[in-house]
């Protein structure tokens, strides 16, 4: 249930999602389900399979066991087509931001709209100047290239395209890794503000504390391919889990060991 | 007293293939195994590497004549592959025409048959050298470049990025590229032609003391539509494989900058490779 009494109905959830590389078995069993319109952060060490999760959520990678349901239906193995649809509902925003170096900023922002949705481009160039105001970028911006900008530029511009088809769902991949704090923060305010005005459903990896913390409404980790805790952000401080505190207090000395 | 089956394990070895010879002989016998094992396994990647390039090609000639259709991408690859690589095949064509009819006339004077100079160029020029020349330029200049370009796409998760918009990376990236390789290199290899033969006329007329009229009248006597037809349909093929040979490399390309530099650098030798293969298969079928 919400704060205002409704009852909360499940937009993604995986169970039993297991996927290996030769004898690397990377995830073992991941159980996760996210309410509809809720923000979930993922936290977890480098190598403990959170970007093989989000990539199979997203058809990047098949995972070899489980399921994958979104809004109800199964999408572990959708073919080209019903992929290409599901894809529709979803925007992410990744590391490097991922921006296409050969197209112009506008068109790097309109691309979902062009070719997913088949607009008009100078319709899609509307709309993708307001995406980048409603980050905080000028429209002196659109007719540049990606490399001309910054690192914090080139984020926001990533979060430009993944807001720019008002998807349902919305990744966040190490959303502030690179960035130096008040443009991570910066980062974590856009987000924040652009996940509540699509009214969009969140999952963001991250291993950034306070990132995690401005951005979540709850907080699973991730250990060793599985899921060990999940819970509120608020409890996050509070809860008992030993792997848990160790890794939001980034202790050395602790359950999780770091030894390759 | 019994033995149990995990006591029996860490005592006994497991059983050894040259369990019983001589530590000289189980030596030989263990590397001829190895060899053995890595003749297998190398064979076996390069079948499941085949398998995988078929499947690949397969797709990305499926996906060049399946709705959407990049229009716009492939005029923009049809500007790189095409215009922007003129200016290299025509140099190759020129200056091998022109060494075409020195070298040739340096020969046929040994038997008083330099009339023959004019026929060997063009011969030459449009049913082999101006395709494979064309090939190897093109596989070169552009077969780097696609590698480069996808393989950069794939390591900055450019291609990922593809994915999560809704747009199929084989329609947006590789059909663009693999049409107008396939339209463009047969084009370049018409233009190779007729400046190839060009040079070599500049030679015999200027340096050899050929008569203009009668080296053109020979030229355009010897030359016969199989002859141009040949070169260009073999065009077609070379630019199909450099294209695909880019596509494919740069998009399975390995994480990290080395990844990408060897993607480029397998992309430029397999094609040339496939080239030089392809060439003399379809030498044979043309002309045999």
């Amino acid at each position: 249930m919400t704060g205002d009494g409704k009852k909360l109905t499940t937009k993604l959830q995986l169970c039993g999602l297991r996927k290996s590389f030769g004898t690397n078995h990377v995830l073992r069993g991941v159980d996760l389900s996210i309410p509809t319109g809720r923000s979930l952060v993922i936290i977890g060490g480098s190598g403990t399979g959170k970007s093989v999760m989000l990539k199979c959520i997203l058809g990047l990678v098949a995972p070899d066991h489980g399921s994958i349901l979104v809004d109800g239906a199964e999408t572990a193995h959708l073919d080209t087509r019903g992929r290409d649809r599901l894809m529709q509902k979803f925007g992410m925003l990744f590391q490097s931001a991922a921006l296409f170096d050969s197209l112009p900023i506008w068109e790097n922002v309109a691309f979902g709209l062009i070719h997913g949705k088949h607009m008009d481009r100078g319709d899609s160039r509307s709309i993708a100047i307001d995406k980048l105001k409603s980050v905080g970028l000028s429209e002196k911006i659109a007719d540049l290239y990606p490399a001309e900008l910054s690192g914090g530029m080139r984020k926001r511009v990533g979060l430009a395209r993944a807001i720019a088809t008002n998807p349902d769902i919305l990744f966040f991949d190490e959303p502030t890794t690179g960035l130096d704090p008040i443009m991570a923060d910066v980062i974590n305010d856009l987000i924040v503000k652009c996940v509540r005005d699509l009214g969009a459903t969140a999952l963001s990896i991250t291993h950034d504390m306070a990132s995690a913390r401005k951005i979540a409404d709850e907080v699973a980790m991730l250990y060793e391919g599985q899921i060990i805790w999940q819970g509120p952000v608020d409890s996050l401080d509070s809860c008992d889990n030993p792997y848990v505190d160790q890794f939001i207090h980034g202790r050395a000395d602790g359950p999780i060991t770091t030894a390759a | 007293m019994t033995t149990t089956p995990a006591t029996l394990s860490e005592e006994t070895p497991p059983p050894c293939p040259a369990g019983g010879l001589c530590p000289l002989a189980r030596r030989i016998c263990v590397s001829v195994l190895d060899s053995c094992e890595a003749i297998g396994a190398t064979i076996l990647h390069l079948f499941q590497s085949c398998g995988r390039l078929t499947m690949f090609a397969g797709k990305a000639v499926l996906h060049a004549f399946l709705p959407p259709i990049y229009l716009r991408l492939v005029g923009r690859q049809i500007m790189d592959i095409g215009f922007y690589s003129l200016p290299v095949v025509g140099m190759t064509a020129l200056f091998t025409g022109m060494v075409l009819a020195l070298q040739s006339y340096t020969g046929f004077a040994r038997f008083n048959a330099e009339s023959a100079v004019a026929g060997v160029v063009v011969l030459s020029v449009t049913r082999e050298l101006a395709p494979v020349l064309a090939g190897l330029m093109v596989a070169g200049r552009i077969g780097a470049a696609i590698a480069a370009e996808i393989g950069t796409m794939r390591v900055t998760e450019q291609i990922d990025a593809l994915v999560t918009l809704s747009v199929n990376p084989f329609k947006y990236l590789i059909a663009p590229r693999v049409v107008a390789g396939t339209l463009m290199l047969p084009l370049l290899v018409l233009t190779g032609d007729i400046i190839g033969v060009f040079g070599g006329y500049l030679v015999s007329i200027y340096t050899l003391g050929f008569n203009p009229s009668s080296y053109l009248t020979q030229t355009w006597d010897i030359l016969e539509t199989i002859d141009v037809m040949s070169g260009l349909i073999k065009a077609g093929v070379f630019g199909l494989i450099v294209s695909l040979m880019g596509c494919y490399h740069g998009f399975h390309s390995d994480h990290g900058a080395q990844g990408v530099g060897a993607a480029t650098t397998n992309a430029v030798v397999t094609a040339s490779i496939l080239i030089l293969i392809s060439n003399y298969i379809l030498t044979q079928a043309f002309f045999s």
